[in-house]
């Protein structure tokens, strides 16, 4: 034990194992050390979530004479109703839901194999393959789905003018490729960022397990499938969650798709577009709104919540 | 070989619309709108630089320098709010841990775009809709990071030293910052780092928060400036393109400069 006193403040309590114990001065350090996460945590997260609460429970109500301004009447859960009933804002539920099923294992897919191949003993230039690919997750969102936007249009994109030289006559943004343009934005920021986390994990593999795989007679394939891949699970759990709070959240590649005028993605076509425009664009209606965006926040928390209960990736060894 | 096969035409799928990106920010509007970009012709690069620069007012640096500003104080605090708060829930042991560290995980978990709304909702209450504020302070919050912060603190602050300083006499708020932040100067840089690329990669807070065009990030303005093409016509064209790399460019170089760490920050959450 080192618990002895020095200095003005004489310890008090005992220490039990490795950390400060349950000692008012350690407890008092990591208050003060805490204290700004949490004060802002409670302002921008909690406190705006509370409020939103609040306002939900509210509507505008034109004021009896037709004229000058409204009043604010309590409706309980009116506004909860009214969003879960409209068919915009749940089919917006139902767009991300096959966006997801599409996108995910595709993205993850396609990024383990890309790993997988990088980490195979024919890969040339691995490092800067690395970098490379990364390329993408370094360019803005917003940014990333303008410049695809111009990719998809007719005139301007070399990719439909390439197809027309080829006689083939596509529309990239008709109602048929709101999904496929939609992913590949998507693919395209996000397959390099996986990529590297999972080739960092194949990297972390111990070298005897696969070379002992070889010596039995595995060949590559076998060896990335029985030995490789069931180790680097954890990652791939980490990067489903991730890539599903994304979808949720999809916003920005929507909105630019949709401005281009790809005629499938309307301007309420994700839930958070719907709640973006209840705000804004439709209805300056805040109480809808924040009915909207509270029903996403906790429809994500309790699915990022399962997924994650699912496959443990928080856990440490 | 068929593996490099592979990886090259995954290399050109990546480049594909970065290079084309590059020819069209050098070419005339006419050129990219009639598709002629990934040809050797029509190069403008004078002219819309100049145009770049000069537009309403030389905006452009001004939303560039914004969204320095916003990605630059947001994350340098931000990293080491989170590393404070990390570091404590790594070292200290106290009443209501487990629960205060579970809020943490429920941050990571509701997505920001989904509070982003609410957050504007209070703002616009409060009256700090439209400042540069509005942006600022939930740039700050980075739930991920305090997660981070503490997977590196187990890893990097070894508790013996902690208990000879202890033993010295040194006082817990000392310790952390002569002897403990050092330590942790590299996880830091880390959650710097990807704190920093959120924040400028960021688009929806601002879009919520901001009327104002001289306070928008880089990103928005390029957004609210391709937008008005469909109504101002297509001369401003270069404009969104050119203004799209150059925004790009920052992100490229502090990653390239310190590929080491972000490696280790995409790491730590899924090897450890």
């Amino acid at each position: 034990m080192l618990s002895k006193s020095r200095g003005a403040v004489p310890r008090r309590g005992t220490r039990t194992g490795p950390v400060a114990g349950r000692n008012r001065r350690g407890t008092g350090a990591a208050l003060v050390l805490m204290a700004p996460f949490f004060v802002l945590f409670a302002l921008a997260t909690l406190a705006p979530i509370g409020y939103a609460i609040y306002l939900s429970l509210f509507a505008q109500r034109a004021s009896g004479l037709g004229f000058g301004g409204t009043r604010t009447v309590w409706v309980g859960l009116d506004n909860y109703v009214r969003v879960l009933t409209d068919g915009g804002y749940t089919s917006s539920y139902l767009h991300i839901a096959v966006y997801a099923l599409v996108a995910v294992p595709l993205v993850l897919g396609l990024s383990v194999a890309v790993a997988l191949l990088l980490d195979s003993a024919y890969a040339f230039g691995r490092r800067a393959a690395q970098l490379g690919l990364f390329v993408p997750h370094l360019v803005p969102g917003v940014i990333a789905a303008l410049l695809w936007a111009y990719l998809y249009t007719p005139q301007v994109s070399p990719v439909v003018s390439a197809l027309n030289r080829l006689s083939v006559h596509v529309n990239l943004l008709g109602h048929t490729f709101s999904y496929p343009t939609l992913v590949n934005v998507v693919l395209w920021e996000s397959l390099g960022y996986n990529i590297v986390i999972y080739y960092a994990s194949l990297q972390a593999i111990p070298r005897e397990m696969t070379e002992a795989a070889v010596v039995d007679g595995s060949g590559e394939w076998r060896t990335a499938w029985h030995i490789k891949l069931p180790l680097i699970r954890s990652a791939v759990a980490l990067t489903a969650i991730f890539s599903a709070i994304g979808a949720m959240q999809l916003f920005a590649e929507p909105l630019l798709l949709s401005d281009a005028g790809a005629v499938g993605i309307t301007p309420t076509w994700t839930p958070n577009l719907y709640a973006y425009s209840a705000a804004f664009t439709r209805s300056n209606n805040y109480g809808v709104a924040a009915a909207a965006a509270l029903l996403l926040a906790a429809f994500a928390a309790v699915l990022s919540f399962l997924v994650s209960r699912w496959a443990k990736p928080w856990q440490q060894t | 070989m068929t593996v490099n096969l592979l990886l090259l035409i995954t290399a050109c799928y990546t480049f594909f619309p970065l290079v084309w990106t590059v020819f069209a920010a050098l070419k005339s509007a006419g050129a990219v709108q009639t598709g002629d970009v990934l040809s050797l012709r029509h190069f403008n690069v004078v002219a819309n630089v100049r145009l770049l620069w000069t537009f309403q007012g030389g905006v452009y640096e001004r939303w560039f320098l914004n969204s320095i500003l916003y990605a630059g104080v947001g994350a340098g605090l931000g990293a080491l709010i989170c590393v404070a708060a990390g570091y404590a829930f790594d070292k200290y042991d106290f009443r209501g841990k487990d629960q205060l560290f579970g809020l943490v995980l429920l941050g990571v978990l509701v997505p920001a775009a989904a509070t982003t709304l609410p957050l504007y909702l209070l703002a616009s209450k409060v009256g700090l809709v439209n400042t540069y504020w509005a942006v600022l302070i939930p740039s700050l919050v980075n739930p991920f990071g305090v997660y981070l912060a503490r997977v590196f603190s187990a890893g990097y602050v070894p508790n013996e030293v902690l208990e000879a300083a202890r033993a010295d006499g040194a006082g817990e708020l000392r310790m952390f910052l002569r002897l403990s932040l050092p330590m942790l100067r590299s996880g830091y840089t880390t959650i710097l780092l990807f704190h920093f690329s959120t924040i400028w990669n960021g688009f929806f807070l601002a879009l919520v928060m901001l009327t104002d065009q001289r306070l928008f990030p880089v990103s928005l303005g390029i957004y609210e400036l391709n937008s008005s093409l469909s109504s101002e016509g297509p001369a401003l064209l270069p404009v969104v393109m050119l203004g799209s790399l150059i925004s790009i460019l920052p992100l490229l170089v502090i990653f390239i400069s310190l590929q080491r760490f972000w490696k280790a920050g995409l790491t730590a959450g899924s090897v450890k």
